[in-house]
């Protein structure tokens, strides 16, 4: 019983498919308005070009309807995209085809709107001045009226200045100060032995906020010997462990590449380099930048060490901390 | 009016509409709009529908998207990074791609339109000021689209800065740079815009959320109404030849064929757009990790529309401009702030550097080919070779890694090419306008030069290939 139902459903829908498939007489030309004149006017439909758009619209369909499927069954993006977006491919194909092969198709010509008038530009002209007529103190109103212009110009824009805090000192000013202790990323002191030749180790200064620009710095060692420094800053460097500013000079990036030869015969000098723009700095001898677009030496941290052997700071950088500011005074790098 | 009539889906509605508005003389007019047929003006069709699904795919995020900066533990479901401390802004970006179902699907095609978006808008723009298409009556136009294509960059950067992953965190310390850099207010406006020195205060994620969903996006659309209103204004341009001329635009009209093919090429932009970011991977913000200042990776790249700016950074010789301590110039501001303040100097001015070049002031609605004005043409390859070079200069790091040719060698060498390329590309585009013109072959579809046949009566008849001929003739009016 079941069984035979189907089938005379699906007779049914064999009928309607069959009835659609087949084309009907076109209807006869409607009567065409005015301009823009029709140059040519052709109908393009063609019974193969129909059936293609309806086949596509039906394929739009099913993969739409599975994108709502997979939407509730499983969500996986590949199968989400796949299945909207060629649902939308297909069925923007299908009315593309439309636009081409099945409504009719028409060339026309529409005439460029003429678009300068000097009379009606003389006539604005004339209105606008009208406004002045009978009035004997134009300029004076004119001068009020730029004034209360200005001010009240002046009024609306001066809030801005409320999103952020003035330029001040604090521009310049970094938690290092002398004695501070360096720590690693979970705060234990760092003692100089725990610098190894050849890596770069991170460190903040203890109890300070690590996520600005002045914070954290990184600590190299060298044999003595290897460093070319001024006197003053090979005293910063105890035992060869030099500190350097993590920021880039350059554009506040951090320099987190190190080169470090292995066979120094034919490899490059050691060197610390920011992976923005390639600003390449010489850790042996003070920060000098070897290559790139910085314009000043990284920043030296002067060191040395407490009672207890840790590496504690032994006053505050050397030179400006991170980005320099156009227009600013900035301390500059003693040698 | 019988009672009897039979209702009609179409009259029946516009006549309700036009007996309360008058708009049935529009509404025809609209139906009849002629579209001239060419390809190359299919690419501002391009920008406009990705526009459309930037706005569409958006709305959804911003569902999603959390402008705070706190400090939270991620306890999502990717387990490379539970347990790690982050902003919330990142943790809510994650949460979007692996929790929300279709979330990293909206945002992929976010990111994928961003890119199709700002690829249309450069082409369009290509394609008007080679052609010609820029000059009286449509400067105005002009300028609305130039500041258009200036609103795009910054509506990308700040899109994927949005997410304070490492590399978005890199650009906008990039960002903050480049903006101290301005000499003299470089600083007090840096201030203002990040809340203090960078990182920034907390107040700053809301406020660049808010710009990058409103502020821009809302001019972007009023400037997109105002091109539509005027380009309606104003009509289409036209290649020159058959019937077309300065006088009439000819073309295929609105109503039915040019809806539906314009109908169907959104529906392809769309789902093309959602193709890609259904199936092709882009920002995988998962693998980046969050953002620290004293983080940062190697091979980092920006959207490509931004490399043009990191290349400028990059080739820049390490200028400043310093008297003793105080120091005028710092070196970000030559490329990050001058070279775009340039080449966005130059576009915006293209219509009068044009102009006062052949001092042709006329109006035109028809169109030059390339070739048929060398000079401009070329001027055009030049500045988009200085673009490309720099561009280049831009993922050198990435090149001397597969290469090993050394990085220090090729930026000495971009810095020349820099220079020279421009002028070069000048020449060599002058030149071969010059020869296309002289041959009359086409780049792409080769030969159309006009056939001479012997008729039966024993005359000559010229001829061209099929469709050809016309359109290599001189345009019928001025």
């Amino acid at each position: 019983m079941r069984g035979s139902r189907l089938q005379v459903a699906l007779a049914w829908l064999g009928l309607r498919l069959l009835r659609a498939l087949r084309p009907k007489p076109a209807p006869p030309a409607r009567r065409r308005a005015e301009p823009p004149e029709a140059l040519e006017r052709e109908p393009a439909a063609s019974p193969g070009a129909e059936l293609l758009v309806a086949a596509l619209l039906l394929a739009a369909a099913l993969a739409a309807a599975g994108f709502v499927v997979f939407y509730v069954v499983w969500p996986d993006t590949q199968l989400l995209g796949l299945c909207l977006g060629g649902a939308l491919v297909l069925c923007g194909v299908a009315a593309a085809l439309a636009g081409k092969r099945v409504v009719p198709q028409e060339t026309a010509a529409e005439p460029y709107r003429a678009l300068a008038d000097e009379e009606k530009v003389d006539d604005v002209g004339e209105i606008v001045r009208e406004v002045g007529d009978g009035v004997s103190r134009r300029t004076l109103l004119t001068g009020a009226a730029g004034v209360a212009g200005l001010t009240i110009g002046a009024a609306a824009v001066v809030p801005i200045a409320s999103l952020g805090p003035g330029v001040d000192a604090r521009i310049a000013s970094t938690p290092w100060r002398r004695g501070r202790r360096l720590v690693d990323e979970r705060g234990r002191a760092l003692r100089p032995e725990q610098v190894a030749a050849g890596g770069v180790l991170l460190a903040f200064p203890e109890g300070a906020d690590r996520d600005t620009l002045d914070a954290p710095v990184m600590l190299l060692r060298f044999a003595p010997a290897e460093l070319e420094l001024s006197s003053a800053r090979r005293a910063a460097a105890p035992g060869g462990v030099i500190a350097y500013s993590r920021i880039c000079t350059h554009a506040g990036c951090a320099v987190s590449m190190y080169r470090h030869p292995l066979y120094p015969p034919t490899a490059p000098d050691d060197a610390l380099v920011c992976p923005c723009h390639f600003s390449t700095f010489d850790p042996r001898r003070g920060g000098a930048v070897t290559f790139g677009p910085a314009g000043r030496p990284l920043p030296q941290l002067p060191l040395e060490l407490n009672a207890a052997g840790e590496l504690v700071a032994a006053g505050d950088f050397i030179g400006s901390v991170g980005p320099t500011y156009g227009g600013s005074r900035q301390e500059r790098p003693r040698a | 009016m019988s009672l009897l009539r039979r209702p009609d889906p179409v009259r029946d509605p516009v006549r309700f509409v036009d007996q309360r508005l008058g708009a049935a003389s529009p509404l025809r007019a609209t139906l009849r709009y002629v579209f001239p047929d060419h390809w190359s003006f299919m690419l501002g069709e391009i920008a406009l529908y990705a526009f459309v699904m930037l706005v569409a795919t958006g709305v959804f995020l911003t569902m999603y998207y959390v402008p705070d900066d706190q400090t939270v533990t991620y306890g999502g479901s990717y387990l490379p990074l539970q347990g790690r401390t982050m902003g919330a802004q990142y943790d809510s970006v994650l949460r979007l791609v692996f929790d929300v179902p279709a979330g990293n699907l909206m945002r992929q095609t976010h990111h994928w339109a961003a890119n199709v978006f700002i690829v249309a808008i450069a082409l369009h723009l290509a394609r008007i000021c080679l052609t010609g298409a820029f000059r009286r009556p449509r400067e105005l136009n002009y300028l609305v689209g130039v500041t258009m294509l200036a609103l795009a960059l910054l509506e990308g950067f700040l899109g994927y800065s949005l997410i304070d992953d490492l590399l978005s965190g890199m650009g906008l310390a990039i960002a903050y740079a480049v903006a101290v850099s301005i000499p003299f207010v470089g600083d007090d406006l840096s201030f203002l815009a990040w809340g203090g020195e960078y990182p920034g205060a907390s107040q700053f994620w809301p406020r660049m959320e808010i710009v990058h969903v409103l502020i821009v996006p809302v001019t972007i659309g009023a400037l997109l109404s105002l091109h539509l209103v005027q380009i309606i204004r104003q009509h289409h341009t036209q290649f020159p030849g058959g019937p077309r001329s300065e006088r009439a635009v000819v073309g295929t009209p609105m109503w039915a064929g040019y809806a539906l093919r314009s109908i169907g090429l959104f529906l392809i932009v769309a789902g093309v757009l959602l193709l890609l970011g259904g199936l092709v991977q882009i920002n995988p913000i998962w693998q980046w990790g969050p953002y620290e200042t004293y983080l940062s990776t190697n091979g980092a790249q920006p959207d490509w529309y931004l490399g043009w700016l990191i290349g400028a950074l990059r080739l820049m010789p390490p200028l400043e401009v310093r008297f003793g301590d105080f120091t005028a110039v710092p070196n970000p501001f030559w490329g990050g702030a001058l070279y775009p303040l340039v080449v966005f100097a130059i576009l915006y001015l293209w219509p009068w550097i044009d102009k006062r070049r052949w001092g042709d002031r006329d109006r035109h609605e028809t169109l030059d080919r390339p070739r048929d004005n060398p000079r401009r043409t070329a001027s055009f390859a030049a500045l988009a070779t200085w673009v490309f070079v720099i561009l280049f200069a831009g993922s050198v790091d990435r090149f001397a890694f597969r290469t090993l040719i050394s990085y220090e060698a090729q930026i000495w060498f971009l810095r020349g090419a820099a220079l020279v390329a421009p002028l070069i590309a000048y020449r060599v585009t002058r030149r071969l306008c010059g020869e296309l013109r002289a041959r009359e072959s086409h780049p792409l579809r080769g030969w159309s030069g006009t056939v001479v046949r012997r008729t039966p009566a024993g005359g000559w008849e010229q001829t061209g290939p099929a469709g050809e001929g016309e359109e290599d003739k001189e345009p019928a009016a001025r």
